[in-house]
């Protein structure tokens, strides 16, 4: 995997850029929107990324209460952190994308109300796994997880089985979008696929070496109140 | 247009934002074994 790294690198990069070129020149201009809409490049990529992460994190978490597994809950942990921040990302251009095509940066609407819903139980989650000194506190959280992704059904399908303002699904919601805008939108949520993966798994190294330096200090402790024979 | 480049904008602060996080939390831990391993 270390070799492997830096080519994915380097193609995140260049995917990036391309996704770049693609939301905001190759891409048309919506009739009625305008420009703004091209906000919709990041705002749905990084949604779809956050789903995606809270999925595997809700599978991590039941492996975990199944086997006890520590990869699970370390899969877990790193999931949650990142998948909190794509989706905070979708609760930032989302409001910047409102302001200019409703006129009002935030309506509690189901659809973002479930959204912030989503953002506040996975910051719930980290927050239990940064300060919890309990012994317990893996299975606590992978418990909060699986009743966490529950609401990640809820906020995808909001939009059909509720009345709301927030636009229809691109996918799978009876509308129809242009093939080059489709294009840009896969391309972004390729890149942004890439990018994800790439800082899991650098922060899926930090996760093994902060367990290392617990178990470090765990045996350096009990070493001291031994005596330090 | 300044709602569009403020979005793309965002996007990137938020990330850049916590990937030097990640470097402050990494640099720390690798702080913490050395001072381990000299103990």
């Amino acid at each position: 995997m270390k070799r492997a790294f830096p080519i994915l690198g380097v193609l995140t990069a260049v995917l990036l850029s391309y996704g770049l070129y693609q939301a905001l020149v190759a891409a048309p201009t919506e009739q009625t929107m305008g420009e703004v809409q091209r906000i919709f490049y990041y705002h749905v990529s990084s949604a779809w990324t956050a789903f995606l992460l809270f999925t595997i994190n809700f599978i991590a978490s039941v492996i975990y209460l199944i086997r006890r597994s520590p990869v699970a809950d370390a899969v877990a942990v790193v999931t949650a952190e990142v998948g909190v921040v794509f989706c905070t990302v979708v609760l930032v251009t989302g409001p910047i994308w409102a302001r200019p095509v409703w006129g009002i940066w935030w309506t509690w609407d189901v659809r973002l109300t479930s959204t912030l819903v989503l953002w506040l139980i996975y910051v719930s989650y980290l927050m239990l796994r940064r300060f919890s000194t309990s012994g317990q506190t893996p299975l606590l959280a992978a418990v909060l997880a699986v009743f966490g992704a529950l609401d990640v059904p809820l906020v995808y399908f909001s939009i059909w089985f509720f009345r709301t303002q927030h636009p229809q699904p691109v996918i799978g919601g009876g509308g129809s979008i242009d093939s080059r805008m489709m294009h840009a939108l896969l391309i972004n949520w390729l890149a942004f696929l890439c990018f994800a993966f790439l800082i899991c798994w650098s922060r899926y190294r930090l996760e093994v070496l902060r367990r290392e330096v617990e178990e470090m200090q765990s045996q350096e402790s009990m070493f001291e109140a031994r005596g330090g024979r | 247009m300044s709602y569009l480049y403020a979005a793309f904008a965002a996007t990137w602060i938020i990330h850049i934002a916590y990937l030097a996080t990640l470097v402050r939390r990494y640099t720390q831990l690798r702080k913490e074994v050395e001072e381990l391993k000299r103990k």
